[in-house]
């Protein structure tokens, strides 16, 4: 494995190992102990499309590990204004950097850059294509709440057609045997050669525009943001965007260790009523990003992550 | 006794290439892949709709003069994987060539999908797209990984 592009290129040996990695790396991740194993490297932050979440969390990780951060800047600012091809911004920054985190606009970029460099490219989304690094800390997010991966009842809810997260993660959770219900409008459905392609690896999957009357067989809830634009006018929208809503009085029936998760940033789709339940389990997530982006690092710069951490009683 | 019929329907060549065992409708097609389309300075004899033994019915085309390299066949592996080809040398068979698929098609056609990286023709890029099954033929684009559509894919050629 050179960069990370797409869940493919990790085996479920490779994901276990990461997330054990990731594990073992909270207490460094709470900065409760520092430990400097990226000392002496630089991560080139190459976000050619606005990112607040994944931009800072990778951030983040390389300076609690010691490691150091170059960013692009602003797009509008900088030489990609002035028409330079990705190409040869990559060179550039490969010169730079041990190890690029990026994000652009067009799908396939991020694997068209890592044909041109030389270090490890982590694919921070590329259009409506791949987001693995989210992938993981969703991954990383589920098994802390459950202790395993295999064989959860996993529902997929909003917008199910244009999310780049829940493409990457439907693909993931059916590696580890998950059951999948999606539900969306029938407009934002999961595009069909995706659920093709899930069914062709024997996944179980069902699509369904109920989400409050499944709840009830849920281990996972996995919550997307419904974009207005997505619809012709603001009524159509209201009238459907409201069957992908949750407020806590629709968590009576669910398993009282069913965890509800989103991305990030959440609009008006989770009622602020639910964060205060059992299930709320959101935040955690994107706090998460942290250790699972500093377990990928390591992984990527061949950076062992030591069995025992010292001050880490994860 | 079929191919001796059709060698009739146009004259032996002295020099050149023979493209044979084309499926039926898409010599046309052919022609475009080995730009020979718009190239008047080729004679090129084509032969539609004939009775073949083994596909019912076939195209073949005679390129005068000129013999196709491997790689140039190659790019008929999208509309004719199965055609046979002889290089014709003073009127007789010298080398038999077949298409190669291979695992991937290089620098053919131009992914279909409107937002993959590969339609920004100012990035110096190889378009390539992987061959995920062979029977049918099914393509995927190395970079955006979206599967293709043949039909609008033959759309796009380079
Ligand atoms: N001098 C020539 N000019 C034009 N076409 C020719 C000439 N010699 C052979 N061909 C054509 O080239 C193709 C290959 O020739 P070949 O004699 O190997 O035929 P074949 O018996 O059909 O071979 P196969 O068994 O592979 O089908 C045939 O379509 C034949 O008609
Ligand atoms: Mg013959
Ligand atoms: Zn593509």
């Amino acid at each position: 494995m050179k960069g990370l592009i797409t869940m493919d290129d990790l085996t479920n040996e490779d994901i276990h190992s990461i997330l054990a990695d990731a594990e073992r790396l909270l207490p460094i991740a709470r900065g409760e102990a520092y430990l400097p194993l990226l000392q002496g490297k630089i991560l080139g932050n190459l976000f050619f499309e606005p990112s607040t979440r994944t931009r800072m969390s990778f951030e983040t990780a390389m300076k609690r590990l010691g490691g150091d951060v170059v960013n692009l800047g602003d797009v509008k600012t900088s030489s990609v204004v002035k028409g330079e091809t990705l190409f040869d911004t990559i060179q550039m920054v490969d010169g730079y950097t041990d190890i690029i985190a990026m994000r652009h606009p067009r799908q396939g970029a991020a694997r068209y850059a890592q044909d041109a460099a030389r270090v490890p490219i982590l694919n921070g989304g590329d259009g409506a294509g791949h987001h693995p690094t989210q992938t993981m800390l969703d991954l990383f997010t589920i098994q802390q709440s459950h202790g395993t991966l295999e064989g959860l009842t996993v529902i997929l809810a909003g917008d199910l057609r244009y999310g780049r997260t829940v493409h990457s993660l439907s693909h993931a959770l059916v590696r580890f045997g998950c059951r999948l219900i999606f539900a969306s409008p029938e407009l934002l459905r999961m595009p069909a050669e995706i659920v093709e392609d899930l069914r062709e690896h024997g996944a179980d999957v069902t699509e369904t525009e109920d989400l409050l009357g499944n709840i009830n067989q849920a281990d996972v809830v996995y919550m997307t943001r419904i974009q207005k634009e997505r619809f012709a006018d603001e009524d159509e929208y209201a009238k459907v965007a409201g069957a992908y809503k949750l407020h806590a009085r629709d968590l009576d029936n669910a398993k009282s260790e069913m965890v509800i998760l989103h991305p990030l940033p959440r609009v008006d789709e989770i009622h602020p009523s639910v964060d205060s339940t059992r299930h709320a389990r959101y935040f955690e997530q994107a706090f998460n990003g942290v250790v699972a982006r500093m377990a990928l690092l390591c992984r990527l710069l061949n950076i062992e992550v030591p069995t025992e951490i010292a001050g880490g009683d994860a | 006794m079929a191919d001796e019929h059709n060698m009739r329907r146009v004259t032996a060549i002295k020099n050149g290439t023979v493209i044979d065992h084309i499926p039926s409708g898409q010599a046309l097609k052919v022609l475009e892949l080995l730009s020979l389309s718009g190239d008047t300075s080729v004679p090129v004899s084509l032969v539609m709709n004939v009775p073949s033994k083994k596909m019912g019915s076939k195209d073949i085309i005679k390129v005068e003069d000129r013999e196709l390299t491997q790689s140039e066949l190659d790019r008929l592996a999208l509309v004719a994987p199965d055609s046979s080809i002889a290089i014709i040398r003073a009127y007789s068979v010298a080398e038999k060539l077949n298409v190669n698929l291979g695992d991937e098609v290089r620098n053919v056609v131009r992914c279909t999908f409107s937002n993959c990286i590969t339609q920004n023709p100012r990035e110096p890029l190889a378009h390539r797209l992987r061959v995920t099954k062979t029977d049918p033929l099914t393509l995927r684009c190395h970079y955006c990984q979206r599967p293709q559509d043949l039909d609008e894919l033959i759309h796009n050629l380079l």
